[in-house]
């Protein structure tokens, strides 16, 4: 029996997720994009910023605030505030290397008692074992010379890439994966195969 | 009502000022840098009994007087003095103005018998100063001028209208006038005020500027003086002290709530909000705890105000107690009375309130916003501003195809350069061999010729969206005029 996608997203709120993979930048670009109020983006200054203008299919740049903590410690600690704040829809925060158990178990606590969902964008397998879902992300390798071989008239070339959404740990229930591409006239994902499960 | 100034003159301020810190029994001169070399500033009267006097060099004060003492002079922080006592002064009238470095006018005008009268006003003021250590020199009389003009020189108080009759036989220099005008009216025999004012007053004004008869005139009432009062400062600080030292977060936090509820009320009836503030402990041992806060918003409202500050107060360690607390806003802006909207005021507040928890964590100046900026070339297509000065951007335009990441162009290796117009087939990047499999282009972008960047020094580019079969998505481009391939983006 495979597991209904919209079972598990959008994703559960008040809760901590995490996403991996190449394409986890996208993920939470989409999360951002569905989220009500304002997105706490949470990112190390070494790092550049997300691209407002490649945001803006997925998620109005307006409604994002930038926040640039110096080290793993303060923007875990930045995520935990925003998060216990209640003030934003959703928090995202990108973490460079591996969380314990006791820190995503904070932020999960902090998103419970704030009633805000958390994102983390972590590294591969730096995840931590508290979260709720975590999810791989990435591109689905275009078959070569496709280039005009995308079907439907609607859409633009950002509509027709497609990526590869693994739920690699579910806390309540079972993992499967799905191919899936954004409408972003409809602003929303839509599922274009099952790809396990 | 007939004008009454008084005149306060300090003739030893500095000396005396630096003495009421630290006394001693000596000799003793303030000594400044004037002139190429070390100078005597100001001196106590044992000194000038030595012979010193203001200007002399060090050198040869020494040698007058060899069990000199001497401290170095602060010229500002005596004038931070007189200014205390301008604020001091405001007992007797609520009108004090700065005179020189080491004077005050007070206008006593309708306030003298609130102190019992005028000699009873200027004994208060003598024996108050000298209590405090300080000499000073008083002179009342109706205009300003006159009552300089005794003070300086013959210290009393001129009944009403007898201002001449005072200050008839005191010399020229009771008149403000530069040494040099006097030296040269004593050359004409004219050596005291009585005598400027009998000689007929177009012969001075022919042969001096016409400082002479002005000064005369305001001395005796004829052309008008104003006392400029000092600024009434505005301070925001409320202080709190306690009977017994405290050391419990919910006393502390109990009794910065009043500090912060009596702050909030001043701010209110200001009408202005603070932007930033300071929680300072005073611990029994003497020792201070402060906490800053930073807020994104100006804002008097107490209850966030007091939410705000709980991280930063429980973070303090109380030690044996607390036994004063002092909240001082730092900055304050205007902040008008607005009408709010329930829903949209409250949200809009938790928002500040977000930012100013972060700011407090990170600093304020890294909480940051986008907003669009008018260009075409991609990393300068938008900007980042602190999110405390600003508000979300309105609208955001999104034509074109942009990557979800940019950052500095990183040359691809393994291609054979420049072997094509079209991205190459296989290369790496990032010690990655990918392969293309689909690309979407050109795009050309010619660099804003009109600036000055060096990031663009290789000329025009042409901007290819590539996927490759390894499933990535990059943003290439080519630069025609000086042919190599770079990465700079990521979609994702």
């Amino acid at each position: 029996m495979s597991l209904p996608f919209s079972s598990v997203y959008p994703l559960k709120s008040a809760r901590a997720h995490e996403v991996c993979g190449d394409a986890g930048l996208v993920f939470a670009a989409i999360g951002a994009g569905l989220a009500k109020g304002p997105v706490v983006w949470i990112s190390e200054p070494r790092l550049p910023t997300v691209n407002p203008e490649g945001l803006a299919p997925y998620c109005d740049p307006g409604k994002l605030l930038i926040t640039r903590a110096e080290g793993q410690l303060n923007v875990l600690a930045s995520a935990e505030t925003a998060l216990r704040s209640g003030a934003a829809g959703l928090v995202v925060a990108e973490v460079g290397s591996a969380i314990g158990l006791t820190e995503g178990r904070r932020l999960q606590l902090a998103a419970e008692a704030g009633r805000t969902t958390a994102l983390l964008v972590i590294p591969e397998g730096a995840g931590s074992n508290a979260a709720e879902t975590r999810w791989r992300c990435s591109g689905v390798p275009a078959p070569a010379g496709s280039a005009t071989a995308s079907p439907g008239p609607r859409q633009n070339s950002h509509d027709s890439t497609l990526w590869r959404w693994s739920l690699i740990k579910n806390k309540i229930g079972t993992l499967s994966e799905w191919v899936v591409r954004w409408d972003a006239a409809s602003h929303r994902v839509i599922v274009v195969s099952e790809a396990g499960g | 009502m007939q004008r009454r100034i008084v005149s306060l003159w300090f003739p030893r301020l500095a000396a005396e000022r630096s003495l009421r810190a630290r006394p001693v029994d000596a000799p003793f001169a303030l000594t400044l840098f004037d002139r190429n070399s070390e100078r005597i500033h100001d001196l106590s009267p044992q000194a000038e009994e030595a012979g010193l006097q203001r200007g002399m060099t060090l050198v040869h004060a020494r040698s007058f007087c060899p069990g000199l003492l001497t401290r170095p002079a602060d010229p500002v922080a005596d004038q931070r003095f007189l200014r205390l006592l301008a604020r001091w002064a405001t007992r007797y009238c609520p009108w004090v103005g700065l005179d020189g470095n080491d004077g005050l006018f007070l206008d006593i005008t309708g306030s003298a018998h609130l102190m019992g009268g005028e000699e009873a006003l200027c004994d208060d003021i003598r024996a108050r100063l000298a209590r405090s250590g300080l000499t000073a020199r008083l002179g009342l009389a109706d205009t300003p001028g006159t009552a300089w003009a005794l003070s300086r020189f013959a210290e009393g108080i001129a009944p009403s209208g007898e201002a001449l009759a005072r200050i008839g036989p005191l010399p020229l220099a009771a008149l403000r006038l530069t040494d040099q005008t006097c030296t040269s009216l004593e050359r004409l025999g004219i050596a005291t005020v009585s005598e400027l004012h009998n000689i007929p007053r177009a012969t001075v004004a022919r042969r001096y500027d016409r400082n002479v008869l002005h000064r005369l005139d305001q001395a005796l009432g004829h052309s008008p003086e104003q006392i400029s009062p000092l600024r009434d400062e505005q301070t925001f600080s409320v202080r709190i002290t306690l009977p017994d030292p405290i050391g419990l977060l919910d006393d502390v936090m109990a009794a910065s709530r009043r500090l912060i509820d009596h702050l909030c009320t001043r701010l209110d009836t200001m009408q202005k909000g603070a932007r930033s503030l300071r929680l300072t402990f005073r611990r029994v041992d003497q020792e201070d705890r402060s906490v800053e806060l930073k807020l994104a918003r100006p804002m008097r409202d107490a209850e966030r105000i007091l939410t705000l500050f709980e991280r930063g107060v429980s973070g303090v360690d109380a030690g044996y107690g607390i036994d004063m607390i002092r909240l001082e806003a730092l900055e304050v802006e205007p902040l008008g009375m607005r009408q709010l909207d329930r829903a949209e005021g409250r949200e809009k507040d938790s928002i500040a309130d977000l930012i100013t928890q972060l700011g407090n964590r990170v600093g304020l100046e890294n909480i940051l916003r986008f907003q669009p900026v008018e260009s075409h070339i991609p990393e300068h297509s938008f900007k980042l501003v602190p999110a405390a000065v600003s508000h979300p951007a309105e609208s955001w335009p999104h034509s074109r195809t942009r990557p979800l990441r940019l950052f500095a162009p990183e040359p691809i290796s393994g291609s054979p350069a420049g072997a094509g117009l079209e991205p190459p087939p296989r290369f790496r990047w990032r010690g990655r061999a990918l392969t293309t499999s689909r690309a979407e282009g050109p795009e050309r972008i010619t660099p804003a010729w009109w600036e000055d960047n060096d990031s663009w020094a290789h000329g025009l580019r042409d901007y290819w969206r590539v996927a490759t079969c390894q499933g990535q998505n990059l943003w290439l481009f080519h630069t025609p005029q000086n042919p190599a391939w770079f990465v700079q983006g990521e979609f994702g």
